[in-house]
């Protein structure tokens, strides 16, 4: 191979990785700098007390604070909805499937997981109107619509993880137990499931960090610009991607859209925690803090 | 006989829960098949008029009673398939970089920096690209708003790039070590190693990975929506403002029910979930070959 061709493709891989690293920089960059100054509690809770917003005693309109909450009970939610049936998905996959179920099963779990969100966003959307038609007149758009939405949006997560976790348990493992006389259920409860807990719980960190950061699904599903901290299930609220979004389209003043740069930081600083802590669990962390003491 | 009674109980429990994640399991496969099954529903009015084929052909004229989504397929293909080809040589470098030509500390922070680069939330992307390269394209060519095909598929590139970066490293590292150490004592470069073993053995992982980002191409809603301009026009050039199936959806839902105007969107719903299911087959397939041409 020619000596100069070699000297060139090495120079383009590293600029490949300069360009790549340098456009990582400018983005994160560019939202800090323009960002950093409306970092105030004020952003947060405009102008009511944080301790009346806190204990819900005041509603507060012009702060972030309804759209943190708002985040936060949709991750709670439609987390708390994907992991049962996720995980039970998953064991199921792993341990008891044959061959042909298993077959069928992962190319529909696969086609799930790439269905496109604004797809799943519509699909919650028809439910909604559907259960509005033939079950509740009370049934709009709303939190609990889109949490069923996330939900389904974020269980392949869920279940890949948790099979390939079980999967990959080395044999030894896999037998012990069962030479001691434990039945299967026992095997998976006590071992096999304790034992890929830190594969299982990465998982559902990156589908906490999915549903964190998703605004197609919560766009069809119920989200709106202004609705203060939810009081029902059935209520539209607020949440920071849709925030985002909204004033990047919509903003009257300079000082909202400030407030649309400290919402992206928020953002950001939230998903790199999860991603750091779904990262140092994939390391064995949980082993130690679960198996030292 | 407590112990007889104890133990039958014990069957019965194992039975029960087995039964349950199999439940849990049909009810998870069920929701795949209920997504398209609400679409065909809801799109039923349309496909019963035969009229669904023409949506596919049809431009979006609403004064004219014209709901046809093909400006927006035109749009998502066009949107999609140039954020791969921006993607794609990028990514190629990377991992590149990252697994074969440098094995110093760059490549380990860049492969974190990718890392991290998927966890990203989508909305951010879309929110720089607005602020920060829409008016710069805007500057640089002098020609309209800068919200066009051009910066849309930049950021849509951005933001598949890590997808394709990581998969590409996963094939390239699993090239048998023997393979490399055969290039080493041969006297083989990095680029030779490279050119010679590393890509042509790991092809079929590469041709995965690009299937895998064009799917997450054609579903991404956010980027086409803030910055592809959202005009319902078969874009011509790369500085056209264009629409995608999935910004096409989101702006629409707001009008009535019962309107064709809002049946035409299950058209579109029903086209996206037909192409990435297309594409998932594709990558199955692509997998079965590789692995029985190891065996």
């Amino acid at each position: 191979m020619n000596r100069s061709l070699e000297i060139a493709i090495a120079v383009c891989s590293w600029l490949c990785g300069i360009v790549l690293l340098g456009t990582v920089c400018t983005i994160i960059g560019y939202i800090a700098f323009n960002g950093l100054g409306t970092l105030k509690m004020q952003l947060l809770f405009g102008d009511i007390n944080p301790l009346d917003a806190l204990l819900l005693r005041k509603q507060v309109f012009d702060g972030l604070f309804p759209a943190i909450v708002g985040t936060l009970l949709l991750v709670i939610l439609s987390v708390g909805i994907a992991i049962p049936i996720g995980m039970a998905s998953g064991v199921y996959m792993a341990e008891y499937a044959n061959d042909r179920v298993k077959k069928v099963f992962s190319l529909l779990f696969d086609i799930l997981a790439s269905v496109p969100s604004i797809v799943i966003g519509l699909f919650g959307f028809t439910l909604a109107v559907f259960l509005h038609k033939h079950f509740s007149e009370n049934i709009y758009p709303s939190l609990f619509i889109s949490s069923i939405s996330l939900a389904f949006l974020v269980l392949p997560y869920i279940i890949r993880t948790t099979q390939i976790a079980l999967e990959n348990l080395p044999p030894k493992t896999r037998l012990a137990a069962l030479a001691l006389g434990a039945t299967k259920l026992q095997n998976i409860i006590y071992v096999l499931i304790p034992k890929s807990l830190s594969g299982i719980i990465s998982g559902v960190i990156l589908a906490i960090g999915r549903c964190a950061e998703d605004t197609a699904v919560i766009m069809l599903t119920g989200v709106v610009a202004s609705a203060g901290v939810p009081k029902s299930l059935l209520a539209q609220y607020e949440a920071l991607p849709f925030y985002i979004y909204y004033i990047s389209s919509q903003y009257r003043n300079t000082e909202e859209l400030l407030s649309g740069y400290g919402a992206s930081i928020i953002l950001l600083v939230i998903c790199t925690v999860l991603f750091f802590c779904a990262f140092m669990i994939q390391r064995g962390l949980t082993y130690r803090a679960l198996y030292r003491a | 006989m407590p112990i007889k009674v104890l133990s039958r109980l014990n069957r019965m429990l194992e039975r029960i829960t087995e039964q349950l994640f199999l439940v849990c399991a049909v009810i998870s496969a069920m929701i795949t098949v209920l997504i398209f099954g609400f679409m065909v529903i809801f799109g039923l009015p349309l496909i019963k008029g035969g009229q669904f084929f023409h949506l596919l052909t049809q431009p979006w004229l609403p004064y004219h009673n014209l709901y046809g989504i093909y400006p927006m397929i035109a749009g998502t293909i066009f949107i999609a398939s140039l954020g791969v080809v921006f993607a794609f040589p990028l990514s190629i470098g990377c991992a590149s970089l990252i697994s074969v030509i440098d094995g110093g500390v760059f490549s380990r922070v860049l492969r974190r920096v990718v890392q991290l680069m998927t966890g990203i939330p989508t909305v951010i992307y879309g929110f720089v690209g607005l602020f920060l390269l829409v008016p710069t394209v805007r500057e640089l060519f002098l020609s309209g708003s800068g919200m066009c095909v051009l910066s849309a598929s930049i950021m849509l590139a951005i933001l598949i790039a890590p997808t394709m970066i990581l998969f590409f490293v996963d094939s390239f590292e699993s090239v048998p070590n023997s393979y490399m150490q055969a290039v080493d004592s041969l006297g083989g470069s990095k680029v030779q190693k490279l050119i010679y073993v590393v890509i042509p053995e790991s092809w079929s992982g590469i041709l995965t990975g690009l299937v895998l980002a064009l799917g997450r191409a054609l579903g991404d809603t956010l980027i086409a929506l803030m910055i592809a301009g959202n005009a319902v026009q078969v874009p011509c050039s790369l500085l056209d403002s264009a629409r995608t199936l999935t910004a096409h959806i989101a702006l629409v839902i707001a009008a009535d029910y019962e309107s064709l105007e809002f049946k035409a969107i299950f058209a579109c719903g029903i086209a996206l979930y037909i192409f990435t299911t297309l594409l998932v087959v594709l990558v199955r397939s692509f997998r079965y070959n590789s692995r029985r041409g190891q065996v």
